[in-house]
């Protein structure tokens, strides 16, 4: 089922002269994990706020083309109707917490909804294990080391039950083991619930195993789509300035002179395989 | 040059943050603080220009103790560039935010006009000029900070996570920079996670964790050093992952970038085909 669907999608924020993102076509089936990468000012930001609504409802400008997100297009339905399809995670936690205790965070857009009580006190308690901070559940958010925030963000949009998760840069402002616990959490939650990924993402060494897909974009347009091996290998990945992972910069510096690996890596235990069958031979 | 000897500090709330630090950062060096959230090297650092006074213990700057002088007169010396650019920003421009120490400094207008051209057009950001640098993306407010000390030309330079919010290419230039600075004799001291931007300049590494330091020496062998690098919550670089599976087949220890891994494969096949 596609779940994600762009038509020419253009958005020009009001005051700007160009579109920020201009003709956008995209289509995502449910269930798939999309890795967007794309040089500081590409579009991908503007891109994910046109996924849950925040575009054209609470950034004015010129929105042109269609945006479909689980059917709805995003123009007719407002951000909070939305929301209960589509949950946003942003780079920074602290702007997304708080609430004194976690549990009170994660309940926070629930109580917005008008559920009983009883269904709201067990997604909060299945969102918090979902994402492993149910030990934290009475601490307060400056209590939490950045890992355990950005996770207790996710709770907060998971406990909605929303179809697509929409993560910008979720990792950027945590240390390599936060990064690596809040990845392995939403690969988690795509393999084992379907739930649809949509990433941005700056760290590729740590991102790319988990994808499905890989979307390059620059100057607010998709210049490449499609297996991350084959986007992240590719030249144009290179030239538009991608920090693509260092095995596969390694896998064409070694293709330069000459030397073909039989599959190109993407994570460290590949290359070892690899290079393990060239020394053999 | 720098020392830190014995150095304790406690924060009004408490937390110890160093505890027993000990470190001397000679003219010229480049070095990288790395080790966990927490582990002291922010801390650390701002007690190099004496934005912190050690508890217990003592930081000397070229021979003199930081409890002894200003901060005025050590931040010229020592210039450093907070992890949150929100923390050190503060003017209504751009431009203004990196002329604002320069006239504080005393140099004339037409020097601070030259130095700040010559920043803003180094680091991108000459078309934000007269643009508020709180519309600006956190990766871009980050380039107004850095640029705002480099234009006094301090001795040291100590960037405070650098690469936050810095795409590839932004990436490259500030390790472009880092070296041209160090040819130029400049001592840069730079506190990061970024293992992979650290793999490429290959500088000496300072692991830090609970308050002290807990290695020390050349990048090639900290971050080769799987069982330090576990204690300071820090994963080897991709490239370095992929050779310490492979030194019983021959390949060489310490290898941590692309360049080298490739040198290091080709050098291997030739010698297995002769």
């Amino acid at each position: 089922m596609t779940i994600i669907r762009a038509n020419g999608l253009t958005f020009t924020y009001s005051g700007q002269l160009r579109p920020a993102i201009e003709e956008v076509h995209l289509s995502i089936e449910e269930g798939e994990f999309v890795l967007i990468a794309g040089p500081s000012g590409c579009g991908k930001t503007t891109l994910c706020r046109c996924l849950n609504g925040l575009i054209p409802h609470f950034y004015e400008g010129e929105l042109k083309g269609d945006i479909f997100v689980t059917g709805l297009n995003v123009k007719d339905h407002s951000i909070r109707e939305l929301a209960r399809y589509v949950g946003m995670v942003f780079q920074n936690p602290e702007n997304q917490l708080f609430a004194l205790s976690v549990e009170k965070d994660v309940a926070f857009g629930l109580e917005n909804l008008g559920l009983p009580r009883s269904e709201m006190m067990e997604l909060i308690e299945w969102a918090m294990k979902a994402v492993g901070v149910y030990e934290l559940r009475d601490k307060a958010p400056y209590e939490l080391s950045g890992g355990q925030k950005q996770r207790v963000a996710i709770a907060c949009v998971l406990a909605m039950k929303p179809k697509v998760l929409v993560l910008d840069e979720p990792t950027s402002s945590l240390d390599p083991f936060g990064a690596r616990q809040v990845l392995e959490v939403v690969r988690k939650l795509n393999e084992e619930l379907n739930m649809t990924v949509v990433l941005v993402e700056h760290r590729l060494d740590l991102a790319v195993k988990y994808a499905t897909r890989a979307i390059v974009m620059n100057d607010g347009r998709i210049v490449l789509d499609g297996d991350p091996r084959d986007v992240l290998s590719s030249k144009e990945a290179i030239s538009i300035g991608i920090d693509v992972p260092k095995v596969v910069k390694l896998y064409r510096a070694l293709q330069e002179v000459g030397l073909t690996l039989s599959e190109v890596p993407i994570a460290a235990e590949e290359m070892v395989q690899l290079l393990q069958e060239v020394l053999k031979r | 040059m720098i020392e830190a000897k014995g150095v304790y500090f406690r924060y009004p709330n408490g937390v110890e943050a160093l505890r027993d630090a000990t470190i001397r950062i000679d003219d010229g060096e480049l070095v990288a603080i790395m080790g966990p959230n927490g582990a002291g090297k922010t801390t650390l650092v701002k007690h190099f220009n004496g934005l912190l006074k050690p508890t217990k213990g003592e930081v000397f700057v070229d021979g003199v103790n930081t409890k002894e002088v200003s901060i005025a007169s050590l931040a010229r010396k020592v210039g450093y560039v907070f992890q949150n650019p929100d923390h050190q920003l503060f003017c209504e421009s751009v431009e203004e935010e990196v002329a604002f120490a320069l006239r504080n400094f005393g140099f004339d207008e037409a020097e601070v006009e030259r130095r700040v051209t010559w920043v803003l057009e180094f680091f991108e950001l000459t078309p934000y000029k007269r643009k508020s640098p709180f519309t600006l993306s956190v990766g871009e407010r980050k380039r107004v900070t850095i640029a705002s000390i480099i234009a006094w030309n301090p001795k040291v330079i100590i960037l405070d996570e650098p690469t936050l919010g810095q795409d590839y290419f932004q990436k490259e230039k500030l390790r472009d920079f880092i070296l041209r600075l160090r040819k130029r004799g400049g001592t840069v001291v730079l506190v990061t996670h970024d293992v992979e931007f650290v793999s490429e300049l290959k500088p000496r590494i300072v692991l830090m964790a609970d308050g002290r330091v807990m290695a020390d020496g050349p990048a090639e062998s900290i971050l080769t050093d799987r069982a330090i690098l576990k204690e300071a919550s820090i994963f080897p670089p991709q490239i370095a992952q992929v050779f310490l599976e492979l030194v019983n087949v021959g390949l060489p220890k310490g290898v941590i970038n692309v360049e080298d891994a490739k040198g290091a494969l080709l050098r291997l096949l030739r010698s297995m085909r002769s």
